[in-house]
């Protein structure tokens, strides 16, 4: 009895724990199998904040519009914000000592921040009604004021701004058709705002206006017989410097005093004999400015008398700084010079060129390029002379602090610009080497399981709980550079738009190594380059154990399609380019084969914009396995601006004499066109390659089985009508519709299409063994929605019996073809859903066994865990019992969130892009990276770890019950020793 | 870290014992309801919300009458609104650091500001037409807002939650229902650890041992000592045999 109903209770156990979905986590386990990343992306500007005492921080904007404050002392982050992504942040600066003033937005948008918290301030709209240059004018604040006047420019309007509330105080028209403002410019205790620009291409305009209530007070306006260009800068407020069309004549006017002269120079008398087209730097300096062509930068001093000097000729590369002023009016700035791997940091004052204030040489490592962009900063030495700071930015997009000729801190802010993402395993543990130092002493584990008892008893105090908490996250097992049995630790290889190539630990998110790709860095042949993605070229198992895993780079030169293709080939452990390629033909696809060679390199095939199929690796081994192949081999192009989506094979080429064996002509085998009045393409998605399916039959209620319909060819696009593209809410329910289709890309049937009316983009999307889900925007409820659509293979359908499956009258073992017709029956269901996605994906495990849950990046930046069984197209309003036993969910109208299953919990992955799951060796375990601007990764059990005990399984728990057992066994036996000998003695 | 195949079937049921109920979600807070306040860019904001709170008063749908802005004028319209944090607002914005990272959202992000020291916000150049507008704050859960922006009537509005349908007629929004991430760890109590897979297996031996013999008190003793006859012919390893000292039998 007491045993049966023991075994009841514990089916019962089983079966609550199956009902639970959600993987979720208490809060003390937040970090042990997660990590979390902050980064602001590549610098553009910055401003230091040093002069009070207490917290010293640098605030920055960045490219992926994040303004934020960081600790001048670690480089951590006090706060930060993360910008829409039409919010670009033109200008900012420090108000009044405690406000960041940014213009943001092409400068329409001007708010402020509160410099200690990052607390939005005011916000102030402007309003401008022609596009202009956008500009922001903060007066440097002079001992304690109250309040300043900010100047904002924007859409040929120029706005004095209170830097209280932000209210408008005077706003004033400079503009016409051909007038562009350039420069606002206030002298340092003068009443008069400046605005200098360009009236047509060869008439200097000036306006003075009164700062007070933005009257004009005199416009005047300069000829110049050439035509300029629009490169300008104002030198020490008296003097414009600008360059004509041609790059060879300088022109300065002066403007001080109210009297306007212009002057022409030509460059080459000045900076001697052929100094070619010229630019102008941006970096302002006190009386000088440089100018720079393609081999040197040129300094000229603009004297008193308003001559110009030649100051210095440097050939070297060189970054500048905007000058800074300390001291008793003295101003001085950074030159920054790069010489192989070391950095020569000089700061010069601005009125003695050939002196130096500083000159220290920095060691930076040769593997973050050229200096892009210096900052400069001084302080208060105890000796109390002045000491220089300088903020860095480089090639790879880092940040480094330097002081004292040592770098103090570095961020590797490249990796808030992750392109494309692949994974390698680590190498694997070799014999001798000690398992693990944590187990090695019996004691210290025993005593570090008491106390996580303790713990999970509530029995622990506050420093007993420390404690734990620090040996979880100590745990050098994760953090282990060796192949783990469970397939947690692998390296994540990431590419990033600097072209710097990461490799990252999954189990501390540390940079194991980078490399900035050589092929990937500007030169005369490749002028832009930039990387498109990255795959996984050789993974050695079977035939070649001892290379190394190595992955493929694929970049192009120029931004466009046409662009020649860039092949960089990297050794993932050693993390060097062991090999590189620069093809001439350009890339717009890459389509990784499914066979290997003999080393297992695997085969890719590149195809270019005239659609031609390019083989790698170039060996005739490869070109055999091809060859053979070759029957099998499809793809695909989608042309959205067009609405075309077109098919293509290979066709097989004779050899001729110096034509290009490797590559392929293609043979056009169908397209699809959409009618572009009605369709336009809006979102394409494809099974991901490494997809793993464990069955191909679903066993439903009543011991009934479907088949599912499960083709690699299976291709997901949708259309919407070309009103309904626009953003949310710009069409109305009758305009537009959004069209699904499911298209086999072989032979480009439609297998499937399906219209929801009143429904637009965007649309996200993930398909997956036979399903597919998006999401999209319902305009009739103005709600988000998702939608699943299965297909199922009806011609299996009748596979059902058993007598056909003993006597072998079953078509199982025909094998798929996409040529033979497919009897297939799609199923679909739509549900509300509250936010807008930013990107869908799904988790994916080993062997796919386990059960699968989308992952929904939302608009507040949140990866959500969602159950695909919500997402079930045989959901009904009131399941019968056997489909409830079968797992069948009630149908609701909206699908469900439940905090506890964001995988993120309380932390946001800033700026999120992707999300990415790779399986682990587990069955039951996903690996999930989610990148944007910040990364996060953690591990996912979807069904539960139901293969493996959880890492805060309680041994001594275990071990207490067997000594409370075998301690019972002891006395009952002692008892019964007792009892035999009474009943003898009887 | 993987014990012994056997013992890991043993405690198989244990691996299902990480979840705990969780924390029961509060219930909907309602919403107050107050003015819509919406006007256009070309107009000063003061008398037209003045206008507002009039037409309030005599429980007419709220206008913005006269605007200069006219319907699909470059200059677009305002949105005003305001986010209220039930908790957070006692503590005053701005001291904590969280409400500075709250964001709203128009349109599934093509629009993103952030909140003022009050909660207030506003989107300017907007059309007219519907519009979407979302709170994203860590911790809180909130509805996305239906806005509707009507050309026809210049700075005629109308705002209502997507989640409960519920219409609005001041733009103020609150959350439905704070989120909480993590699951609570229940404290300890001698229940849960009876209830463990640990705990069931020393309950049932418990069981065994006094319950049992009581049982076999209960029995008749003849029946029972050729039942233990039965069982000793048979050979079956009775408890004490296979203990040691059993052999001295």
């Amino acid at each position: 009895m007491a045993e049966r109903s023991f075994f009841l209770f514990l089916l019962l156990l089983f079966l609550s724990s199956a009902v639970e979905f959600s993987a979720s986590i208490f809060e003390d386990q937040v970090g042990l199998m997660d990590w979390h990343q902050k980064y602001i992306g590549k610098v553009n500007h910055a401003v230091f904040h040093t002069q009070k005492t207490g917290r010293k921080r640098v605030v920055v904007s960045t490219e992926e519009n994040v303004l934020a404050s960081l600790d001048l002392r670690h480089g951590d982050i006090f706060w930060r914000h993360v910008l829409g992504p039409s919010d670009a942040i033109e200008a900012f600066d420090i108000a009044l000592g405690k406000y960041v003033i940014t213009l943001s937005s092409g400068g329409s948008i001007l708010r402020a921040w509160n410099l200690p918290d990052g607390q939005m301030i005011w916000e102030s709209f402007l309003k401008g009604s022609r596009s202009s240059k956008s500009m922001l004018l903060v007066q440097p604040s002079v001992g304690a004021e109250k309040e300043t006047v900010l100047l904002a420019f924007y859409g040929g309007f120029l706005h004095a701004v209170s830097s209280i509330d932000g209210e408008i105080l005077w706003r004033k028209d400079l503009g016409s058709e051909s007038l562009e403002i350039q420069q606002i410019v206030q002298p340092v205790g003068i009443e008069v705002v400046y605005a200098l620009g360009f009236d047509g291409s060869s008439q200097f305009a000036a306006y003075e206006i009164n700062a007070r209530n933005g009257e004009l007070m005199k416009h005047e306006s300069v000829h110049f017989s050439g035509s300029f260009s629009r490169e300008n800068l104002v030198v020490s407020d008296g003097v414009f410097v600008a360059l004509d069309a041609s790059g060879s004549i300088l022109v300065t006017v002066h403007f001080q005093n109210g009297e306007y002269s212009l002057q022409e120079m030509r460059i080459s008398s000045l900076l001697g004999g052929n100094f070619g087209k010229a630019k102008l730097l941006g970096a302002k300096l006190p009386h000088m400015f440089a100018l720079r062509n393609d081999k040197l930068t040129g300094f000229l001093k603009v004297t008193d008398e308003g001559k110009l000097e030649t100051l210095e000729r440097i050939n070297n590369e060189v970054s500048i700084s905007d000058s800074l002023s300390f001291a008793e009016k003295q101003r001085a700035f950074a030159l920054v010079q790069h010489n192989d791997n070391k950095v020569e940091f000089r700061v010069k004052l601005g009125h003695e060129w050939n002196k130096d204030l500083l000159q220290e040489t920095v060691n930076i490592d040769p593997n973050r390029g050229h200096v892009e962009n210096v900052f400069i900063n001084n302080y208060i030495r105890t000796d109390r002379s002045y000491g220089f700071r300088a903020l860095i930015v480089l090639e790879d997009h880092s940040l480094l602090l330097v002081q004292q000729g040592e770098v103090v801190w570095k961020r590797e802010d490249g990796l808030a610009s992750i392109l494309d993402v692949t994974t390698a395993e680590l190498p694997v543990e070799k014999v001798g080497v000690s398992v693990s130092k944590v187990e090695e002493n019996l004691h210290e584990w025993l005593k570090g399981h008491i106390l996580k008892l303790k713990g999970t008893l509530m029995l622990a105090t506050p420093e007993d709980v420390a404690t734990i908490q620090g040996m979880r996250l100590k745990n050098s097992e994760k953090s282990k550079i060796t192949r783990d049995h469970n397939g947690f630790r692998k390296l994540l290889i990431v590419l990033t738009r600097s072209g710097k190539v990461f490799a990252l630990h999954t189990g501390d998110g540390r940079i194991v190594w980078s490399l900035l790709l050589r092929s990937l860095r500007k030169s005369e042949a490749c002028t832009s380059p930039t990387g498109i993605r990255i795959y996984p070229w050789q993974i050695p198992h079977h035939h070649a154990l001892d290379e190394n895993p190595s992955v493929l780079v694929v970049g192009r030169c120029l931004p466009t399609d046409s662009g020649p293709g860039v092949l960089s080939f990297i050794d993932a452990y050693a993390g060097k380019e062991f090999d590189s390629v620069a093809p001439t033909h350009s890339v717009v696809q890459i389509i990784p084969l499914p066979f290997t060679d003999a080393l297992e390199q695997r085969l890719h095939l590149l195809i270019d914009a005239n659609q031609r199929a390019h083989l790698y690796p170039r060996s005739p081994e490869a070109l055999t396995i091809f060859n053979r192949e070759m029957s099998n081999v499809y793809w695909y192009t989608v042309v959205a601006e067009n609405g075309i989506i077109r098919g293509y094979a290979p066709k097989s080429t004779s050899v001729n004499e110096g034509s290009d064996e490797y590559c392929f002509d293609p043979t056009d085998l169908w397209s699809i066109v959409f009618p572009m009045e009605s369709e336009k393409i809006v979102a394409w998605v494809t099974r991901k390659l490494s997809e793993v399916v464990h069955t191909q039959a679903k066993v439903i209620a009543d011991q009934d089985v479907m088949y599912k319909y499960i083709s690699k060819n299976l291709l997901f696009v949708a259309t919407t009508s070309p009103k309904g593209t626009g953003e949310i809410g710009s069409a109305t329910p009758d305009e537009s519709s959004l069209i699904v289709y499911l298209i086999d890309t072989v032979t480009g049937r439609i297998l499937h299409r399906m219209i929801h009316k009143g429904c637009q983009a965007p649309v996200h999307a993930v398909l997956s063994e036979n399903w597919v889900v998006y999401h999209y925007f319902n305009l009739r409820s103005h709600r988000f929605e998702m939608s699943v659509i299965e297909i199922y293979d009806q011609s299996r359908a009748d596979n059902k019996d058993v007598w056909k499956l003993v006597i072998g009258k079953h078509n199982l073992t025909s094998p798929v073809s996409s040529y033979s017709r497919p009897e297939v029956k799609a199923e679909s269901q739509s549900y509300f859903f509250t936010h807008s996605a930013k990107a869908i994906a799904v988790t994916s495990t080993a062997k796919g066994i386990t059960s699968r849950q989308l992952l929904i990046g939302t608009v507040g930046d949140q990866v959500l865990a969602l159950d695909k069984r919500y997402l079930d197209p045989r959901r009904k309003t009131d399941p019968t019992q056997a489909e409830k036993e079968e797992g069948l969910i009630p149908l609701t109208d909206s699908l469900p969130i439940i905090p506890q299953s964001y995988v993120t919990h309380a932390l946001k992955v800033e700026g999120l892009r992707d999300i990415i799951t790779v399986p682990a060796k587990l069955e039951s375990t996903t690996l999930v990276f989610s990148y944007g601007v910040d990364l996060f990764l953690t591990r996912l059990a979807p069904s539960r770890t139901y293969d493996s005990l959880t890492e805060d399984f309680s041994y001594a728990l275990l071990l207490l019950t067997i000594v409370v057992l075998v301690g019972a066994i002891f006395a009952t036996w002692i008892l019964s020793e007792k009892k035999e000998l009474r009943e003898k003695w009887r | 870290m993987h014990p012994p195949c056997l013992m890991f079937l043993v405690l198989l049921p244990f691996v299902f014992l990480g979840h705990k109920t969780r924390k029961k979600e509060r219930k909907d807070r309602s919403l107050s309801v107050g003015v819509l306040s919406m006007c256009s860019t070309m107009r000063p904001c003061s008398l037209t919300l003045l206008l507002v709170a009039l037409s309030l008063l005599l429980s007419f749908p709220p206008f913005c009458s006269g605007s200069a802005a006219s319907p699909g004028s470059a200059e677009g319209f305002t949105i005003n609104g305001r986010v209220k944090i039930p908790g957070l607002a006692v503590q005053a914005f701005g001291v904590s650091g969280k409400p500075s990272d709250a964001k709203v959202i128009l349109n599934g992000g093509s629009k993103i500001t952030f909140l003022r020291p009050d909660g207030y916000f506003s989107f300017h150049n907007i059309s007219a037409g519907t519009h979407l507008i979302e709170v994203a704050v860590i911790g809180y859960f909130f509805s996305p807002v239906r806005v509707d922006v009507s050309a026809r009537h210049p700075g005629k509005v109308q705002a209502a939650l997507t989640e409960t349908r519920r219409s609005l007629s001041e733009l103020v929004l609150e959350p439905l229902r704070e989120e909480q991430y993590y699951e609570i760890r229940e404290p300890f109590s001698i229940m849960s650890v009876v209830k463990s897979p640990m705990g069931l297996m020393v309950g049932f031996m418990l069981i065994v041992m006094f319950l049992m013999p009581k049982l076999v008190e209960n029995m008749d003793p003849e029946e029972m000592r050729r039942a233990q006859e039965e069982m000793r012919s048979q050979g079956v390893p009775s408890l004490a045999s296979l203990l040691p000292g059993a052999a001295r039998q």
